[in-house]
């Protein structure tokens, strides 16, 4: 196995002719998509950090929207999230951005690995947990935190079966709690998900040898699958630590906009927007993206050596593995 | 539970408290999934009345938080509407563009293929906030505020990147020598992939298109900021909208009801398509 995969990975496949038209080919083929990602990405980012060089003036027009009172503010903005007069409301919704992340991140990896375990060895009730484990990923996030915000009323069923008078949704750590379970609930299977199609990627007789050799469960566990597991694992994780840092429907809809204890950077910018202060809101908008820019860039540099490049690899293989099966032509899609 | 149910190699018996413990493993997954949705769905079945019963079935049976969500002055059949179409044009789009980018990186060779590909991927990162505020000024500038296209065309930042990625994986499992075959046979490339390609394709599109779908359908920022008449809100916007009776009452029958009313055709095409949909959602990520 691990020798076809380095030769695999060293000569890929001899594909269809790199032709003279290929260039000019793909050229036309990605320009809509392009134009598009443009259109919705470049534009919005550009305009979004000259916004945020900019103040906006005292008068709005009979519709609520800022008449030309617009004034270059420099770097104002910045200095007074970090250090000014908004630097108390930024620096919390950071810590609770920062927050939300780390600790949901962490409880759903250990509940999806969990989960991934249970199903990976599960003989029967596949289907049905299958079927299950979609359901909180298909359900928006805006109507699983009315959901929750019923589940976690004053008089809803969590303070039913604690036997407690807990004001979930009221301000303060229990809201936080609040938004860590709904969102846990939310994603984990998620993870679950990605995670077990990575180990079904396990050739089981490595667990065999390593039974053989003497080694227990735990001891299996560390040395072969989650050394196995890891690049599916951090894709996963990636992606839900990008998701996580733009945190917005959940808690807006179950705490409530300006809650002191679950404003995100995204709920903070929202309010300042819809208040037509475009220029704060823009500046906390671009440290958002910087902030996501920035983690993404150090989880892949320090965990994940190449990330995409190695998922490419390994499809690569798997390409090559089953080409040479002519049976295999007609049925895979 | 004897030994005969599982034909198991010999080793396995000492195996035994853990094959105990996996029928208790999958019912906890079950539960933990389906718990809260079954919550829901038993709340918006009891009476107004009844709503803080914690009885695990409603008793009495009622509908009548289903006839207050469709009260012609709660408009929500509009709400409906607007998803519908917002998601659905949102997905169209998206797959008429994406298709023929997703087959450019599956396919061809060109310089910078890696770079574009890692562009459009990043692009899915973007925090939805940076680009509604610059949006939100452009759209009211050019009177676009409380349209479909306010919500069409900013959604496609996140489902054009989901779909290209994931249509992507798709053609890359197609063998190759198909088009090899169409284009010996005298097909241009272009004729090979609409003739050949795309009707072989077709599972991977229809999975793209749902979990496109089910994105653009879930979409709740967007809506939110572009729209301020209630006629145009999309559902998930208008569900988190729906006030009772009296100020700081939380009507929740009806928001049990209409949350049971947008997500069960969801959890349907879910069960239906389970296969398809994994394979999307673990293509993009794992193979």
């Amino acid at each position: 196995m691990t020798t076809t995969i380095r030769t695999a990975t060293a000569r890929p496949v001899p594909r269809l002719r790199k032709s003279r038209g290929d260039g000019r080919l793909a050229a036309a083929l990605l320009s809509p998509t392009l134009l598009v990602l443009g259109l919705v990405i470049a534009y919005p980012l550009v305009a979004a950090i000259r916004a945020s060089l900019f103040q906006e003036g005292q008068g709005l027009d009979a519709d609520g929207f800022v008449v030309e009172g617009e004034r270059f503010a420099g770097l104002r903005n910045y200095t007074d999230a970090f250090s000014g007069t908004n630097a108390s409301v930024f620096w919390n919704a950071f810590w609770n951005t920062t927050f939300f992340t780390v600790t949901t991140v962490s409880i759903e990896v250990l509940i999806g690995i969990a989960m991934a375990m249970v199903m990976n060895h599960a003989l029967r009730g596949r289907a049905v947990v299958r079927a299950a484990i979609l359901v909180p990923w298909a359900i928006p996030t805006a109507v699983s935190a009315l959901l929750w915000r019923w589940v976690f009323d004053v008089n809803g069923v969590a303070n039913a079966l604690l036997g407690r008078q807990i004001l979930w949704t009221a301000d303060g750590w229990q809201a936080k709690l609040a938004v860590i379970v709904a969102d846990t609930w939310k994603t984990a299977p998620f993870i679950g998900l990605l995670v077990l199609a990575g180990l079904q990627l396990i050739p089981r007789e490595l667990y065999e040898a390593a039974r053989v050799d003497g080694a227990g469960p735990w001891r299996q566990f560390r040395s072969i699958t989650l050394p196995l597991v890891k690049p599916t694992l951090l894709i996963a994780v990636l992606f839900r630590i990008l998701d996580a840092l733009r945190m917005f429907d959940l808690p807006f809809v179950l705490i409530g906009g300006r809650k002191h204890e679950v404003e995100t950077l995204a709920m903070l910018a929202y309010y300042e927007a819809s208040n037509v202060r475009y220029g704060p809101a823009a500046a906390y908008a671009t440290l958002l993206f910087a902030y996501v820019v920035i983690v993404a860039f150090a989880f892949v540099k320090l965990l994940g050596t190449d990330l995409i490049g190695e998922a490419r690899a390994r499809r690569r293989t798997a390409r090559t593995t089953r080409m040479p099966a002519p049976a295999r032509k007609a049925t895979t899609a | 539970m004897t030994a005969a149910d599982h034909p198991v190699p010999a080793p396995a018996r000492r195996l035994r408290p853990t094959a105990l413990l996996r029928p208790l493993g999958i019912a906890a997954i079950v539960f933990y999934c389906l718990a809260p949705f079954y919550w829901m769905v038993v709340s918006s079945f009891r009476r107004p009345t009844d709503q803080f019963q914690l009885s695990l079935l409603p008793h009495p049976w009622s509908g009548a938080n289903f006839a207050a969500v469709f009260r012609p002055d709660v408009g929500f059949q509009r709400s409906l509407l607007n998803s519908l179409v917002v998601a659905g044009v949102t997905t169209a789009l998206t797959l008429l563009v994406g298709t023929v980018a997703a087959y450019a990186l599956a396919r061809l060779e060109f310089r910078f293929k890696g770079a574009v590909a890692a562009v459009i991927i990043a692009t899915s990162m973007f925090p939805g906030i940076s680009l509604i505020i610059p949006l939100l000024k452009l759209f009211s500038d050019i009177g676009w505020i409380n349209t479909y296209q306010a919500m069409v065309v900013p959604s496609m930042s996140f489902a054009l990147p989901l779909a290209v990625w994931t249509l992507t994986a798709f053609f890359r499992q197609l063998p190759a020598e198909l088009e090899q075959a169409a284009m010996v046979d005298g097909c241009t490339r272009g004729q090979a992939f609409r003739k050949v390609i795309i009707p072989i394709a077709a599972p991977g599109i229809f999975t793209t298109a749902i979990i496109t779908f089910i994105a653009a359908w879930n979409e709740f920022i967007i809506a939110l900021s572009m729209v301020n008449q209630k006629s145009m809100q999309t559902a998930t916007v208008a569900i988190s909208r729906f006030t009772g009776a009296y100020r700081f009452d939380q009507p929740y029958g009806t928001q049990m009801a209409a949350g049971v009313l947008v997500t069960v055709p969801l959890v349907i095409a879910v069960l239906v398509f389970q296969r398809r949909i994994i394979a999307g959602l673990t293509a993009g990520g794992v193979k």
